[in-house]
């Protein structure tokens, strides 16, 4: 094994573009269970969000409207699970899991005639002057837009959940919605509007998979990446900045092992292949066993149902 | 008094919920300044009626007026623009927020935080009601939340205030400190709805008072003009049967905790320091205490749900306090938790499934592990028809009874169980009074009969009524038990108030305690 | 305006009814996704759902391949049944499937050439351990640790799967086999082969064992304090522990038996109808499993059912493939579009749907 091979410039940048990915549908569902709401449905809406915002892109050729496409078609399917749960009072575990199976069905037909294309490149951003720092800048400064804007995205929802009434109002729909519904908030409309989020936020997550981490579509790509962001939003006891920090934990993980893989590391491809799975089950172990502090912070209404009988 | 303006004007107001019209054509009218009692038995449309004020419920037909005008608020923050407010019975506040962004939540325009904080601070004072605006809600006590309520409805200067059962939470000592907030809110002129079943609060606080009964309005009048009884009377609709005590005569000790040290499982719960207790054969301990210092953690200490040493829970001698609740059972230990629906009894479940719930094993309806439906069925039956259980029978789901009809159910499964000892938590909360008098019946014939009985109640009316002796509950510390006989309201409250020794109570101290 | 009303008891009609509702909601809904890519939609849905039992140009060959298919979806959506009633979600009975198969398939290759009665016997132990050991980390780590039980199992999956393919080009791979990737074909080894039993029915003993585990789950929910303790922990956890549950053992005991049925349908199907090991051994039955059992229900005998339903589309979508070239994964989204429709009209048995025009006050 060649464990020279791997450079620590290139590892450490590569380890911003397989986090954010993962970081966007992470804080999706952090806002979306913040508001009370458990959607199981990460994967299904990345991984339609994925094929949406690669076929949008190719069809245009413009990676920007993919990225919008890929929120939308996340959403779309968000939509779906705003309905069956939040109107028609569906099992949030249940229907998180069909959007799952349903959506990995619909991606792989939209996909069909997309197999083996290469999407348009998106541009990366050399932050001028910056980007010249040796070691930082090309960590950290020559990246596409929406690594940014994912770090973007983490200051503001940390921003607007603490100190504005919209993050207050959510706050305190997921906290109590009975109480919430007793002042007079719109509980059911509060909550789609987070599902709607969330949905946008894991179909950018997946997006940003099929345009620019792969670069193209193959069937079931997203490959358990919307099942470990709602393992991040766990680990990071619903806190921005602590998404962020598992986020790149993970995304370092994932990215060290292909560089072993690369390296022709004596351990056989399979293990490394397994490895950020295991480690994200030994990660929920550690947060879930030290409970008492981790259990303040979550939602006391998450998943539950809410019907206003009166 | 009499010569105020009208500020609300409430005409035939109706509300039909399928089988049961919570208001029939409901009228009546509030001053400006006045405090006015709305009074009727649980059940009797109080809460409906409200919610359609604050603009939660709307009226099948009927209208009201505030100050000469049309009101009929779509939504409560409608009913808080036009200067009305509530504070609610079961508290709408959110427990991991702290005070002042509770009180933001309940505000349609809320200053920024730092202001809202020294405001909070400011009408606290003003109305002798301490508060700290940082502290999480979680952390307060009953007391404290209601003051949070309060104060984010006074931060609006309301024309009416909503009160809905403000005093079921409150130590005597808290209640003379809303009263004298209520009485200096009615002097600047706001007016008070205040609802309750307790008739002398009524005749203490209030200037006039509208009587409910099945949705209906059975009188008027000026409740310092007529007697309790006449109000009771009006308020149930026929002469209430008192329920008969035998005098008790104690036998061996049969219940026994001792030096029992319990955290609470719910992180904003109690837990229980140091509590010892000693409950005879044919004995009722009655044990008192404002909601959430420790009730529901003392009765899953009890029933198993939360293990302790094995010597901490004794019953006849034996430790078993490491047991769980179907040993405990076994043994002769049966309890009746608060909650009913979820707690005590499945709500999705027939009856016949909640008689096995707690009954599999005591009434023989387990073998090898298999369960006799037939036995399960019988037992459901036997309970519906010893306990007047007002049911179409035992294949109905639990949540399909009314509250009293469930309660009813509860105890008498267990009572029918004949246990060693009995542990109940609230066993008339939010039943009728003649329902509530036949569990006090039962409970008292069950005592009678030679099991030990403690009865964890809110209500300290009804513990002076059934128990031999009464102990109180206060941030999970329980006192000494005193003889009930004897006892004045002035003791009960210190008790309550966490004042165990009352050798060394001095106005000074009770002062303090009440805040 | 539409207002829901809760119903005082649950309806038992629409409790039957909306499975039934569901599926014909699927079918028009299904039939325009078809007509969408560009497929006649009655001819499609007539392929998927009639050929195969009726047309007698393909029944010959597809009503067998019924209870192939639909005996492991059975077998795992009884097991799953009984931790969803509890509320304990196990999602990753494609793992588990994965593990009884490779177990099973490790003793069996073991005893490669022997010959005797009990090598199969054996390997339906081993299956079942392997599924059931796979289950226990998540049942576990959720009794231990409160680590949520549904992210565990499912990530377990893809663990499952990596191991799978390791052993498939590694450790289990035909030493004759010319270098290709998988094991030798257990059909051709008399000693651990699971053939069909009666001739042209599809019946083997992975189709019995669903069929047992069928009448053992009826009778446990019926009748044992087991069945009724797990009904009492879904509908409410806290009167079930004031009853006297466990918890703990509860979730090890259902996670347990869900994975020892998944382990039991690997082992099946490796030693039937798939024959061998291989990078794609898995064909999602674990995940389809889940829509069986919420389409049954979570009833045993409403099991039965949604698992022949489900392995209709399947064989129908098979056909559909092959005969109009409707792709397969258009059957997936039909089978999630399913599970959607269900959930939907579920609510018809709790709740009451009323018409009310908004009143004026």
């Amino acid at each position: 094994m060649d464990l020279g091979g791997i450079n620590p410039v290139l590892l450490l940048a590569s380890l911003m573009v397989a986090s954010t990915p993962i970081l966007l549908a992470a804080l999706g569902e952090l806002v979306v269970e913040k508001a009370g709401v458990l959607n199981l449905g990460v994967e299904g809406m990345m991984i339609v969000g994925a094929i949406c915002g690669f076929a949008v892109a190719v069809e245009t050729g413009s990676p920007a409207l993919g990225f919008i496409g890929g929120a939308v078609g996340g959403a779309g399917l968000a939509v779906v699970f705003a309905v069956l749960t939040q109107v028609l009072l569906a099992n949030q575990v249940a229907t998180g899991l069909a959007l799952t199976l349903f959506g990995l069905g619909f991606s792989a037909l939209i996909g069909q005639g997309y197999i083996g294309i290469r999407p348009p490149a998106t541009a990366r951003i050399e932050v001028p002057l910056l980007f010249e720092i040796p070691y930082v800048g090309p960590i950290l400064f020559r990246h596409d837009l929406m690594v940014y804007v994912s770090l973007g995205l983490v200051a503001a929802i940390w921003l607007v959940l603490r100190y504005t009434r919209t993050g207050l109002v959510l706050r305190a729909v997921g906290e109590s919605h009975d109480a919430a519904h007793a002042l007079g908030y719109k509980v059911v409309r509060i909550r789609i509007l987070a599902i709607l989020f969330g949905g946008a936020m894991a179909g950018l997550g997946g997006a940003y998979l099929s345009l620019i981490r792969v670069p193209q579509w193959t069937e079931g790509m997203t490959a358990g990446a919307g099942w470990i962001a709602l393992a991040l939003v766990v680990f990071a006891s619903w806190r921005p900045w602590r998404v962020l920090l598992g986020a790149y934990l993970f995304g370092g993980i994932a990215v060290l092992q292909l560089n072993l893989q690369a390296a022709g590391s004596k351990i056989p491809v399979e293990y490394l292949s397994m490895s950020p799975y295991l480690i994200t089950i030994l990660v929920l172990v550690l947060i879930s066993s030290g409970r008492s502090r981790a259990a303040l912070n979550a939602p006391a209404s998450l998943g539950k149902p809410f019907h206003a009988s009166t | 008094m009499t010569d105020r303006p009208t500020l609300l004007e409430i005409r035939g107001l109706t509300k039909a919920y399928p089988g049961v019209v919570a208001n029939d054509d409901v009228s009546f009218s509030i001053r400006e300044g006045e405090v006015h009692a709305l009074l009727g038995e649980n059940g009797a449309g109080k809460s409906t009626l409200v919610k359609m004020i604050y603009g939660l419920v709307r009226p099948d037909a009927g209208s009201m007026t505030l100050r000469g005008h049309d009101y009929a608020p779509p939504e409560p923050s409608s009913a808080r623009a036009a200067g009305v407010a509530m504070v609610f019975q079961h508290f709408s506040l959110f427990e991991a927020l702290d005070v002042a962004e509770n009180v933001a939540l309940g505000m349609e325009n809320p200053p920024p935080q730092r202001q809202l904080a020294r405001r909070i601070r400011e009408v606290s004072q003003a109305y002798g009601l301490p508060l700290d605006p940082s502290r999480l809600v979680g952390e307060l006590s009953a007391g404290e939340r209601q003051r949070v309520e309060i104060i984010r409805c006074l931060l609006q200067d309301p024309k009416l205030l909503i009160m809905d059962e403000p005093t079921s939470v409150l130590t005597p000592q808290e209640v003379d400190i809303l009263f004298r907030t209520l009485r200096q809110l009615s002097a600047e002129g706001t007016a008070i709805l205040y609802i309750s079943h307790k008739l002398e609060e009524i005749r203490a606080l209030c200037d006039s008072a509208t009587i409910l009964r099945l949705g209906k309005v059975v009188g008027t009048c000026d409740p310092r003009a007529v007697s309790a009884r006449e109000l009771a009377e009006q308020m149930v609709g026929s002469s209430l049967m008192i329920p008969e005590r035998a005098p008790a005569n104690p036998g061996p000790v049969v219940l026994e905790i001792d030096t029992l040290n319990l955290r609470s499982a719910n992180p904003f719960g109690t837990s229980l320091r140091d509590v010892s207790l000693q409950v005879r054969a044919g004995e009722i301990l009655g044990i008192g205490g404002v909601a959430g210092n420790g009730q529901d953690e003392l009765l899953a200490a009890l029933s198993g749900e939360a293990r302790a040493l094995a010597q901490a829970v004794k019953l006849n001698g034996v430790g078993i306090g490491s047991l769980g609740p179907l040993d405990r059972r076994t043994l002769g230990l049966l309890t009746a938790p608060e909650e009913r629906l979820g707690h005590a009894a499945a709500p999705d479940m027939t009856l016949t499934e909640n008689a096995a719930l707690t009954g599999a094993l005591r009434q023989g309806m387990l073998k090898h592990g298999f369960l006799n439906w037939a036995r399960a069925r019988s037992f459901a039956e036997d309970i519906i028809a010893r306990f007047d259980v007002r049911t179409p029978g035992p294949h109905v789901a639990a949540r399909a009874l009314s509250g009293g009809n469930l309660q009813k159910f509860v105890i008498g499964r267990e009572v029918l169980q004949r246990p060693v000892a009995l542990v109940v938590n609230q066993p008339t909360w939010g039943v009728d009074a003649s329902a509530a008098a036949s569990i006090r019946q039962a409970l008292m014939d069950l005592a009678a009969g030679g099991a030990a009985v403690v009865v964890i109640s809110q209500d300290l009316d009804e513990l002076m009524e059934i128990s031999d002796r009464f102990a109180a509950l206060n941030e999970g510390r329980l006192s000494e038990p005193r003889p009930t006989a004897g006892l004045d309201v002035e003791r009960i409250g210190l008790m309550l108030g966490g004042a165990h020794d009352m050798d060394v109570a001095d106005p000074e101290e009770i002062a303090h305690v009440a805040e | 305006m539409i207002r829901l009303e809760r119903r005082p008891t649950p309806s038992r009609f629409w409790t039957v009814a909306t499975p039934l509702l569901a599926v014909g909601l699927t079918m028009i809904a299904g039939g325009l996704m078809f007509a969408a890519l560009g497929k006649d939609p009655v001819l499609a849905i007539r392929t998927i759902f009639f050929d195969p039992l009726f047309n007698p140009q393909f029944a010959a060959y597809s009503r067998p391949q019924l209870l192939v298919k639909a005996g492991p979806l059975i077998l795992i959506a009884v097991g799953l049944s009984l931790g969803f009633r509890a509320g304990v979600w196990n999602i990753g009975a494609e793992g588990q499937y994965i593990m009884g198969a490779l177990f099973a398939g490790g003793v069996g290759l073991a005893f490669f050439p022997a010959s005797g009665w009990y090598i199969f016997p054996l390997m339906v132990l081993a299956g079942a351990l392997g599924g059931w050991l796979w289950a226990m980390i998540p049942a576990i780590l959720r009794t231990r640790f409160n680590t949520n039980e549904i992210l565990v199992s499912l990530l377990l999956v893809y663990v499952a799967q990596q191991l799978l393919s390791a052993m498939a080009v590694g450790r289990m791979r035909n030493p004759e086999g010319g270098g290709f990737p998988g094991s030798r074909n257990f059909a051709q080894y008399p000693a651990a082969s699971n053939p069909e039993l009666i001739a042209g029915t599809g019946m083997h003993w992975g189709v019995v064992t669903a069929f047992i585990a069928v009448i053992f789950a009826y009778v446990l929910l019926q009748r044992h304090l087991i069945g009724f303790q797990i009904r009492l922990t879904g509908q409410a956890p806290r009167a079930a522990r004031f009853a006297g549950v466990a918890p703990a053992r509860l979730v090890i005991f259902c996670l347990g038996m869900s994975g020892l049925t998944a382990g039991l349908a690997g082992m099946f199907e490796l030693t039937g109808p798939a024959g061998r090991i291989s990078i794609d051994f898995n064909s999602g039955y674990g995940f389809t499993a889940i829509i069986v059992a919420f389409l049954g229900r979570l009833h045993p005998f409403g099991i039965v059912l949604a698992g022949l339903l489900m392995a209709l589309t399947y064989i129908g979508g098979e056909l559909a493939q092959f005969m109009l070239g409707v792709p397969s994964a258009a059957i997936q989204a039909f089978q999630g579009m399913l599970l959607f429709f269900l959930l939907a009209v579920d609510l018809l048995s709790n709740f009451r749907i009323r018409l009310a025009r908004a009143k004026t006050t």
